[in-house]
């Protein structure tokens, strides 16, 4: 599988001269699965871009993969070009929530005040799928998803293709619900989609120190994302959704901390980069 | 396709991670009725460490405690307030004897109630347990 980060910052998009290297785009990853049309891991600023190129392709066929609806992972969503357009199919996922379907709580955002215009009147053709606890196929592609700790329903995918397997748990407090280190693994939240993945995308949003103060706010520091990545036995770990007040040095010694905690060779483990390929 | 481990779903992880931060009895079941997890306060409630109550099944803590009703009648699973919430997937309260490790009969007010994921499956039961007279500490 072969891919492209479009977005890899958290909470609010963040340019700047200090966030140059690794972008200041929210959260968007763009994933070809051999022979699958393209598949794309939420919508946050990033998609903007990446939609543009979609188009200029000629692409009509695409899959939305969201892990919630904070509006970091879908601010994107109106301007991603491809849905302005009537020949789109557009298939989304997104968690199920017992009060409102996932088309209905797109359109909460996606509608004024926060918008401008109605979800309604989006020319493409969009179909909504619920992605708890689930399993499905897309042209010889198996994606599952499981829910993960994170305020309001949230949940992570694994994709596998071809015998390998992404697995992507943006926006994860799994240390919320179990002790890391010495819990039993199916306790773990997001354990079995993380499990022996040839590459995971994970939350690494806070140092310890900062986390102190953010206790349950849903994020991940770098040493829960070490112990978490060593439990799975994963082989490459990407740490993602950046803490905006976060430079581009900053991302760098928490990565030099990450691979300090987990004990392996540094090229198991790079801060997502705006712009980078993803080769899993 | 790569084999998946067993998985927890997340809102007992949740409750579990809850459970062990009260000072109240608390019992987590799965959806069969089997013990995945009790707290420490419960552990203090029936003399049993989890690590020997862990795994069993409802059946084989009625045969351990024998559970009866204020009058000393046993009671079937149905009419327990976790095996009514077990049963019928419904809240249940009630006053309940049973017979402790450490063979003493003792006084419990309980309440139960079931665990419904945002997919809206069953996926286990809660009960809170709260000893009456001597116990209640």
């Amino acid at each position: 599988m072969k891919g492209r980060i479009w977005g890899s910052r958290g909470s609010i998009a963040s340019p700047g001269q200090d966030t140059e290297r690794y972008g200041g785009n929210t959260s968007c990853i763009e994933l070809r699965p051999p022979g699958c049309d393209v598949v794309i891991l939420d919508a946050g600023t990033g998609i903007r871009e990446l939609g543009v190129r979609l188009v200029r392709e000629g692409a009509e066929r695409m899959f939305l993969l969201l892990t919630h609806l904070h509006v970091d992972h879908l601010e994107g969503l109106g301007m991603f070009e491809p849905i302005w357009r009537k020949q789109t199919e557009l298939h989304i996922w997104g968690p199920a929530s017992p009060v409102a379907s996932l088309e209905q709580r797109i359109a909460t955002y996606f509608s004024p005040p926060l918008f401008p215009v109605h979800l309604s009147e989006v020319p493409a053709t969009i179909e909504y799928h619920d992605a708890s606890e689930s399993e499905w196929r897309i042209d010889g592609a198996r994606f599952s998803s499981n829910a993960i700790i994170h305020p309001g329903p949230t949940v992570g995918y694994r994709i596998e293709s071809k015998g390998r397997v992404l697995a992507y748990l943006t926006d994860h407090e799994p240390a919320l619900g179990a002790d890391l280190e010495t819990d039993s693994s199916d306790w773990i939240s997001g354990f079995a989609l993380a499990h022996r993945a040839d590459v995971l995308i994970h939350d690494c949003q806070f140092t310890p120190q900062e986390y102190e103060n953010r206790l349950g706010w849903g994020h991940s520091t770098t040493e829960h994302v070490a112990r978490f990545a060593e439990k799975a036995e994963v082989d490459r770990l990407l740490l993602f959704h950046h803490d905006p007040m976060h430079s581009d040095d900053q991302l760098d010694d928490m990565r030099g901390d990450v691979v300090a905690r987990w004990g392996v060779d540094g090229d198991r483990c790079t801060v997502a980069a705006e712009g980078a390929e993803l080769v899993v | 396709m790569r084999e998946t481990p067993e998985q927890r779903n997340l809102v007992l992880i949740l409750a579990r991670a809850f459970a062990a931060q009260l000072a109240t009895a608390v019992f987590l079941l799965d959806p069969e009725g089997t013990v995945i997890y009790y707290n420490e306060a419960a552990e203090k409630l029936t003399r049993r460490p989890f690590i020997e109550g862990a795994g069993q099944t409802i059946d084989e803590w009625m045969m351990r405690t024998r559970p009866r009703d204020a009058e000393g009648v046993e009671l079937p699973i149905q009419e327990l307030p976790l095996g009514t919430t077990m049963l019928k997937q419904e809240p249940a309260h009630g006053i309940v004897i049973f017979r402790t490790a450490d063979g003493v009969d003792r006084r419990v007010e309980t309440a139960s109630f079931p665990l419904f994921a945002h997919t809206e499956d069953f996926v286990g039961s809660f009960s809170i347990m709260w000893p009456i007279e001597e116990d209640r500490r």
